[in-house]
């Protein structure tokens, strides 16, 4: 009885030590990454982006969204009323844009989560255990990166049926192979390392192993991968949307370009209604392309050796 | 003798290595024959009442076509039938054109060969050779500018980038008409065949390509950029200029070679993404190849057509990518000996 109310207090010291020394890593990083111009800049513009899409339900009155209580001519020029003109329906371009930046953000973020939760399991498990599991995963991983995304994803969203959550799981399913083989290499460099071998041999089981000593270890680089693929699922959706197979309930920015494409704007050369939505996602992919990269140089050692 | 037995070990360890490639590329072809035969069981609706919809058509003959679709049967069943079927080339029937799908097929590869062909070579050629000009003059102006809109193009959707031009070389703006077609493969009345035909298909060819190039070439630049950074610490870069040769043979012969590997890999790997390219440009510019058939096929929808060309998609890019491999080990010794 004495013994285990020693070891008590003894495992929660170390356990608050870890996350003192975890913690001070955060900081160190951070502070690095505030050096680079190109992250911060990324930064304030995701920033942005997000407290618009938080704030959107405010900005924008839904009666504005409604085809039939649309009170502007259809495909106007900007004027004072619309300040970036209307679309096929009369409605304001301006309110639509910032109503799409809701659906591309979420969308981003749920297939985000998806896919590096499945990427990372896969390349973890395919490091840390080795032998045939290895190979049967690694086979299966290849055979997602080899098979072209658009035309998987067109035939998956086809067969699921659109819908805000199945778009997210199709661009989720099909973008998590890179950081699969990313998480292993990793995963087998940080293996091979002393204290691992010390854990086993201490009697650490395989789920101690990889929760306490390899997830730590990899997971400054899946994170700098995460911000990377946001930025890929972004686009993603963009691209599904505008071949058709988004949400038809709800609007985006990919969902605004195929309707703006499917009713003409093109050929009459209503820019009002192509730009803004074209730009937002030049922007929001450009910033987590951004802030993706300084966070790679910051976080993963190859990179950083090279400076 | 010693370096004989070497060689001719390594060279049947090279055999082993591009075995095990070859079978890797037929597991992945079965597993696209999986999918997609199990994919497209999953999904609901009966495809003889689909292939016959909105037509009068009598009861009997909708069962012959159950029969022949083998729908009565068991799974293991009608999944040998449909792998032999496949291989025979025969992907059953279109709902949309109400005809076999390999032949509608068949009709649509030469415009979408064409058009990747010409935008792949063109991408290649300049994004390599921006990136080679980045890195070796890092920090210049042309360096940070390239680097910019590189990265600009990166994070643009290539038929956004797609439909602004269009507008400004198709449709034209404002007062001024745009100097080249909006679409289509050639104009209505050409002989295809004359030279007045093959000049009429170049102009529509432009835009699409253009568009396609300028979206694949970004990509290139930027890792031909990193992988020359990664290669210019190296020591056998100062060995090189020590020798006292001048700087553009050193960048040539000494420092690209190396550099190019890491590059040619992921021009291969990007296949499936010029594919994804395709469908979308072909879709805006309606150039009449494999993209625009699968637009069409996935508004329709027409399942049998959009798992042929899932089919043939995926069959092609698995196809390149194992000749890459067997390319890639002829360039570069270290891979044919590890």
């Amino acid at each position: 009885m004495a013994d285990a109310g020693d070891v008590l207090p003894a495992r929660t010291q170390v356990r608050s030590i870890a996350w003192t020394r975890r913690r001070q890593a955060a900081a160190r990083v951070w502070a690095e990454y505030r050096r680079s111009r190109m992250g911060m800049v990324g930064l304030v513009i995701l920033v942005l982006f997000v407290v618009t899409a938080v704030l959107s339900p405010v900005l924008v009155d839904p009666g504005q969204l409604d085809v039939t209580k649309a009170t502007g001519l259809p495909m106007s020029a900007p004027s004072a009323e619309f300040p970036l003109g209307t679309d096929e329906s009369g409605r304001s371009v301006l309110a639509l844009t910032l109503v799409g930046s809701r659906v591309s953000i979420l969308v981003g973020f749920l297939a985000t989560i998806m896919s590096v939760v499945i990427g990372s399991a896969f390349g973890i498990a395919a490091g840390h255990f080795g032998g045939w599991s290895e190979s049967v995963l690694m086979r299966v991983t290849d055979w997602f990166l080899v098979i072209p995304f658009l035309p998987l994803a067109i035939v998956l969203a086809t067969i699921l049926g659109p819908s805000l959550l199945n778009i997210a799981f199709v661009i989720g399913i099909t973008s998590w192979p890179g950081t699969a083989r990313l998480i292993r290499a990793q995963t087998l460099a940080v293996k091979s390392r002393p204290y691992i071998e010390r854990a086993r041999a201490l009697g650490a089981g395989n789920w101690h192993q990889i929760t306490r000593h390899i997830l730590p270890n990899v997971f400054p680089l899946i994170f700098a991968n995460t911000v990377l693929i946001v930025a890929v699922a972004i686009l993603s959706e963009t691209t599904l949307a505008f071949l058709g197979l988004g949400d038809p309930l709800q609007v985006s920015w990919g969902s605004m370009l195929d309707s703006a494409f499917s009713t003409g704007a093109a050929s009459i050369g209503a820019w009002w209604y192509l730009l803004p939505p074209g730009i937002a996602i030049v922007l929001i992919v450009l910033a987590f392309t951004m802030c993706g990269q300084a966070l790679e140089a910051v976080l993963n050692p190859r990179l950083r050796e090279r400076q | 003798m010693a370096t004989a037995a070497s060689r001719s070990f390594s060279l049947t360890v090279g055999h082993r290595r591009l075995g095990g490639k070859l079978v890797g590329a037929l597991l992945s072809l079965a597993f696209v024959l999986v999918f997609n035969f199990f994919l497209f069981r999953v999904r609901p609706g009966d495809p003889a009442k689909n292939l016959t919809r909105n037509r009068l058509v009598p009861a009997e003959q909708v069962q012959v076509l159950r029969e022949s679709f083998g729908l009565g049967k068991p799974l293991p069943q009608q999944f040998a039938t449909y792998v032999r079927d496949t291989l025979r080339g025969d992907l059953g029937i279109s709902y949309k054109f109400r005809r076999p799908v390999s032949e509608v097929i068949a009709q649509r590869i030469w415009p979408t060969v064409l058009l990747l062909g010409v935008s792949t070579m063109l991408s290649t050629v300049i994004g390599l050779w921006i990136g080679i000009r980045g890195a070796w003059r890092r920090g210049s102006v042309f360096d940070r500018v390239s680097l910019g809109s590189a990265l600009a193009l990166y994070a643009m959707p290539e038929f956004w980038l797609g439909i602004l031009l269009l507008i400004a070389f198709g449709v034209g703006v404002g007062p001024f008409p745009g100097p080249f077609p909006t679409g289509g493969l050639s104009s209505p009345d050409t002989e295809l065949a004359s030279l007045a035909g093959i000049l009429d298909v170049a102009r529509h060819l432009f835009l699409p390509c253009l568009t396609l190039t300028l979206a694949y070439l970004a990509e290139y630049a930027l890792v031909m950029r990193s992988s020359l950074l990664d290669e210019m610490g190296q020591d056998y870069l100062v060995t090189a200029r020590a020798k006292g040769l001048r700087d553009a043979l050193v960048l040539r012969r000494h420092a690209v070679p190396n550099a190019l590997l890491p590059t040619a890999t992921l021009v291969f790997l990007n296949l499936g993404f010029i594919v994804s390219g395709a469908i979308t440009i072909e879709t805006v510019y309606s150039w009449p190849g494999l993209g625009l058939l699968s637009y069409e096929a996935l508004r329709t929808p027409d399942y049998p057509l959009l798992q042929g060309v899932f089919l043939l998609f995926s069959a092609g890019v698995i196809v390149a990518n194992l000749f890459a491999d067997m390319l890639y080990s002829l360039l570069d010794p270290r891979v044919r000996s590890g």
